[in-house]
């Protein structure tokens, strides 16, 4: 038996934009056990909710994190919408579908890029941020920000994209796909980057059960699960198959996301397609009195919103649970008997947004 | 010294950002904005780091963390707060766990406003983080000298 020694991993690593901490029990290059410590961004940002009224609070959980911050304001606008009895206009679900499935692009294409950073594939990390700013740039023509939108509202949405926007767009995302294909046949194909990711990191599917897994990390370990289904916004007029895989390691964690990048594509175009002209949001008046429950899928996997409103403007309680915090005890699974040179590769396979877990 | 008067490398921690900065300063040295073409590296060691970037603000848990990396850099260093959290502490200065802007725990040289912070201000702000780089090297240079 060899010896044992504790490693610190982070909280300030090359590999990680941002700060987590784990300490990493080794035997040689095996790793036995990982023990995270978060909390080097907490910021408390629900407490808030007692200084800043319900309706500027959707600028706030905007704020939860920057990469996925238009579900998080669509997701605190549908939970005060609940308690409201708020009717949203068609028009308006479909815009947010839309900018939700373009945050899911963007959002996936950047993790595609910081995989291929994690195993040291410089080139495809650029290939892959390249694609992404095409998005970025829709998002920009469209809402007026480049990562922080601000477009929701309790009600609806601040901003409309005309329909000569839309058709515009498809036909640029129609020219992405095939780059994106390129790009992405990369990942799926290479021989080198295969043998970094194949059998890699296994989650089984009991094992992603049991530890409470959510999104991607869990369709990757073959269960169905996608909260879109529950047909919030417009989700309920597209149609889609969850995408999975069976493969249960890190490759196909990759395999999921690829699909859902063509996916989102898909579900663009269904919504341009279907999208009605109605008004793009109703006056609210009122204040907010009772509580609700509200699950949106998240690149990352599932987001859970609770709002407990008292009739006042200012909020009882605001809660989230964001889907890095329910993956973290499955990250913890994949690095026991993992080597030390995946741990890397692994903390980035569940796409950690850790400003998402901490608030 | 001239290559890094033209080419500083840079180091990049969240402190307590929303990660809306963050990946902006990436896109930094990605294609479209590239800053990586004139040499400027996005590094992941503090001790080959001329010029830190840090992006939220500070609270308890990484106050220690920040000014360690501070101080493990080696002189002349500039830091650049990016993103009106690292300033001031932004919307969420008001919020129990956060103290203030990166100021509050070590010197601050140039900031960056925006939430989130473009790649273009940001860019703008390491151009003149290498100007204040240069004066700081001379001034250095001539301490020694003087020694």
């Amino acid at each position: 038996m060899g010896k044992r020694s504790i490693v610190p991993y982070g909280p300030q690593h090359p590999v990680l934009p941002e700060p987590i901490h784990l300490d990493l029990v080794l035997e040689d290059e095996k790793v036995l056990a990982a023990i995270p410590s978060i909390g080097f961004i907490h910021r408390g940002l629900e407490s808030l909710t007692s200084k800043k009224d319900f309706n500027e609070m959707v600028y706030v959980a905007e704020r939860i994190c920057g990469i996925c911050s238009f579900m998080h304001g669509m997701g605190y606008c549908m939970a005060v919408e609940d308690i409201m009895n708020v009717e949203v206009p068609r028009r308006a679900d479909y815009l947010r579908t839309i900018w939700a499935e373009m945050s899911r692009l963007h959002s996936h294409l950047l993790w595609l890029g910081l995989l291929a950073d994690g195993f040291g594939f410089e080139s495809l990390f650029m290939h892959s941020w390249r694609l992404r700013e095409n998005i970025l740039d829709m998002f920009e023509a469209s809402t007026g920000g480049r990562v922080i939108f601000s477009v929701n509202t309790i009600g609806g949405v601040l901003k409309d994209m005309p329909n000569d926007m839309l058709k515009e767009f498809v036909k640029k995302l129609d020219e992405m796909e095939k780059e994106i294909r390129e790009t992405t046949s990369i990942f799926l194909n290479d021989y080198t980057v295969k043998s970094r990711l194949v059998d890699v990191g296994i989650l089984t599917g009991e094992d992603a059960i049991r530890r409470g897994a959510v999104g991607p990390m869990m369709r990757a370990s073959g269960i169905n699960v996608d909260m879109r289904k529950n047909g919030y916004a417009a989700y309920n007029d597209i149609d889609f198959d969850v995408i999975t895989s069976n493969n249960c390691d890190s490759y196909a964690r990759c395999e999921v996301r690829i699909g859902e990048i063509f996916q989102s594509i898909d579900i663009i175009r269904q919504c341009v397609a279907k999208i009605p002209d109605t008004e793009i949001n109703t006056k609210v008046t009122g204040m907010p009195n009772g509580e609700s429950i509200i699950r949106v899928e998240q690149p990352r996997g599932e987001a859970f919103y609770h709002v407990r409103a008292n009739g006042t403007k200012f909020l009882d309680r605001f809660r989230v649970r964001t889907p890095t915090f329910a993956n973290i005890p499955a990250l913890t699974q994949t690095l026991q008997g993992c080597q030390y040179g995946d741990v890397p590769l692994l903390v980035l396979t569940i796409d950690p947004c850790i400003s998402c877990t901490e608030r | 010294m001239s290559t890094i008067h033209k080419s500083p490398w840079l180091l990049h921690y969240d402190g307590s950002s929303c990660n809306g900065c963050d990946i902006e300063v990436l896109a930094c040295t990605t294609p479209v904005y590239d800053v990586e073409r004139f040499g400027v590296i996005n590094t992941g060691n503090p001790m080959h780091a001329d010029i830190f970037l840090i992006t939220g603000g500070i609270n308890s848990q990484n106050e220690a963390v920040v000014k360690q990396i501070y101080e493990q850099m080696p002189q002349p260093k500039v830091v650049i707060a990016v993103g009106t959290c690292a300033c001031t502490g932004g919307i969420f200065k008001e919020c129990y766990n956060i103290k203030g802007g990166a100021d509050t725990v070590i010197p601050v040289d140039i900031y960056v406003p925006g939430c989130a912070a473009r790649p273009e201000s940001i860019i703008d702000g390491v151009v003149k983080g290498i100007a204040l780089f240069k004066e700081k090297a001379a001034a250095l240079k001539a301490s020694e000298n003087a020694n």
